[in-house]
């Protein structure tokens, strides 16, 4: 922007029909927004502090000094034109307005009230913006011609203040009255420069400052809520990008999960895990339906009262399928052994039951109560040594277990946890070595529970007579899924 | 399970081993100790496995001898892999805990607790003079 060119003083005759500029002048402030008070401003000048009137006079004097004002620069203008841009910096804290001093040559010149004259010299006084061809108040006001700018132009500045302004008759304190037409004309178009609220008050200095204020904290609100709406749009936009990236993520896992179920593919990596227990569930829901379509055909053979062969047939579908389900935990175990110990692939109440990652073998037979009855003495026996060995069993496995944790839990708290928390780099890799090890043994663990399981199930249909083995297999399933419609309702209960 | 030999050739392989004096041929070795009991367990000190077996047989009763392989530095390691050799599986992670009942072998863990739930075992121990009930 061009530099202020100080002194550009023309001279001219103060007429007034020639003083003012024909056209109204609509200044607009940086943000877009016609400030009323400049006109207020004016009218304050020589009561402006330094730094009230900064930023409203900033404003005011950078949008003054923009290069559209072109109406100045008609020729129509007597006064100079404020063609130069001033930078706020160059106004400087003082009152804004461009106070020409040739205009208060002008002034001076005339026969006139001296304080109008002391106005602009205080203005001067104030120092610190260069003076122009003409003062900006005085382009403003278009004291020359009442008609060209009337009511108007000032509401074409969007202040309903000063609607009314040409009816105020309020003078500024520090004003005196001309006397003089010309000037008397320019005091009154002075009126509206005062600021709306000092014609309430009666206080015009402190008036102003309040709008001043309360602009100033107009703009400061309008910044934020425009910031505050940048980062809220920002923020949708992340959230957009990640949703869009979650919704590829599972459709990549889903896809990834039914290939693992076909057996197509199997990898290494993180995928494999949540690939295993993803497999293993949508598998272990395949054998439930099946398991459940098998149960009812053995319940429809048992109620048709069919022949010791023909329900031969169905039992040992069903025990063929129990061994499917075994294979299958071995390999939902090799992939992803927490899943399996979790139990998230059982429902709640079933979960409560757990052992091991499965049912509970010496639970087994207290499940088969009086269903089996009547017993042989072999029989009884059979099942009595059965539940003996099972529960044998279950505890020596549940003791290893035991010890297994124990073991991993010294590994982990070993020398390596000192009160600095630092430790030798070896030593730490040392012992993750051994704990992935212990762990490694939990696999091993769990299928000797599963394979526990297995054997108890055979077992028992090796003591079990056809028929009875048939309601043994039909009771076990009837609990299962009771436990697992329990899960339904409880999870289903109403909360309070 | 997926034994390459059962206890049956395990043992005819032995008596056909008896020739060999050399003391320290692991397969003799193995079968020294296994006699020396009516219940050898050849196990690892830090093998939580054979510590459920243990407990298992001591549970019914019985009281097992432990052997760590890892406490006999200079032949641990060749019955180790003797062992691994005579039952043929995979021995990840490791191949004990390994059962001799009566100087037999019987095998690892799920060999024992399927023999036990099909009810087997007892009479086996009972046979060996392991148990008196």
């Amino acid at each position: 922007m061009q530099g202020f060119k100080a002194a550009q003083s023309p001279t001219f005759d103060l007429t007034t029909s020639d003083m003012f500029c024909q056209s109204p002048f609509y200044l607009r402030n940086d943000e877009g927004n016609l400030h009323v008070t400049r006109y207020e401003d004016l009218g304050e000048l020589e009561q402006a502090a330094a730094g009230e009137l900064h930023q409203e006079g900033s404003i005011y004097s950078s949008t003054m000094m923009k290069p559209n004002i072109d109406p100045f620069l008609t020729n129509d203008l007597p006064f100079g034109v404020l063609r130069t841009s001033l930078g706020s910096g160059e106004m400087g804290s003082s009152a804004t307005c461009v106070v020409d001093v040739g205009c208060e040559e002008q002034f001076l010149n005339q026969p006139g009230p001296a304080k109008v004259t002391g106005r602009f010299s205080t203005m001067v006084d104030a120092g610190q913006f260069m003076l122009n061809n003409c003062s900006i108040s005085s382009r403003m006001v278009d004291v020359g011609n009442v008609g060209a700018l009337g009511n108007g132009n000032f509401e074409n500045w969007g202040d309903s203040c000063l609607a009314d302004h040409s009816h105020s008759q309020q003078t500024d304190t520090s004003t005196d009255v001309d006397t003089d037409d010309k000037f008397q004309f320019f005091e009154e178009r002075h009126e509206p420069l005062i600021v709306a609220e000092s014609r309430e008050e009666g206080k015009g200095k402190y008036g102003d400052q309040k709008a001043l204020r309360r602009l100033a904290q107009n703009r400061e609100a309008a910044r934020k809520s425009r910031l505050r709406k940048k980062a809220y749009v920002q923020q949708l936009e992340t959230s957009r990008i990640k949703l869009a990236q979650l919704e590829q993520e599972l459709k990549r896992v889903r896809q990834q999960g039914s290939l693992v179920g076909h057996g197509l593919s199997r990898n290494q990596s993180q995928n494999a895990n949540g690939n295993g227990a993803l497999a293993f569930d949508m598998e272990y829901a395949r054998w439930l339906e099946e398991h459940q379509r098998l149960i009812n055909e053995l319940r429809t053979a048992v109620n048709s009262h069919l022949c010791d062969n023909e329900l031969r047939v169905h039992i040992d579908a069903v025990m063929g399928h129990y061994d499917e389900i075994f294979r299958l935990k071995l390999i939902g175990t090799k992939s992803d052994v927490f899943h399996m110990l979790s139990g998230m692939w059982k429902t709640p109440a079933e979960r409560c039951f757990m052992w091991l990652g499965g049912f509970r073998s010496s639970d087994l037979l207290k499940i088969l109560g009086n269903h089996v009855e009547p017993l042989t003495e072999p029989q009884l026996i059979g099942i009595c040594s059965l539940q003996q060995s099972s529960q044998e069993a279950e505890d020596a496995l549940t003791q290893g277990l035991e010890a297994l944790q124990q073991s991993l839990s010294e590994t982990l708290s070993s020398n390596c946890l000192g009160p600095t928390g630092s430790g030798n780099v070896a030593d730490y890799m040392g012992q993750m070595a051994t704990a992935m090890g212990q762990l490694a043994m939990l696999e091993i663990f769990v299928h000797q529970g599963d394979l526990l399981r297995q054997q108890t199930l055979h077992q028992l249909r090796r003591i079990l007579t056809i028929r009875q083995a048939a309601r043994a297999l039909l009771a076990m399933s009837d609990y299962m899924s009771r436990l697992r419609a329990l899960s339904s309702l409880w999870s289903a209960r109403p909360k309070n | 399970m997926h034994y390459q030999t059962d206890s049956s050739s395990w043992n005819s392989y032995m008596s056909q081993k008896t020739n060999i004096t050399n003391g320290t041929d692991p397969f003799q070795h193995i079968q020294e100790i296994a006699s020396q009991n009516a219940v050898v367990i050849f196990s690892i000190s830090s093998c939580c496995m054979c510590l459920s077996m243990t407990r298992l047989f001591c549970g019914m009763g019985v009281n097992p001898m432990v052997y760590d392989l890892d406490e006999d530095p200079i032949r641990g390691q060749e019955m180790e892999l003797a062992l691994m050799g005579v039952l043929g599986k995979s021995c990840s992670p490791s191949i004990v805990p390994v059962v001799f009942i009566g100087g037999k072998l019987v095998g690892g863990m799920d060999r024992v607790m399927a023999s036990h739930i099909n009810g087997s075992l007892v009479p086996l121990l009972k046979q060996a003079g392991a148990l008196w009930l």
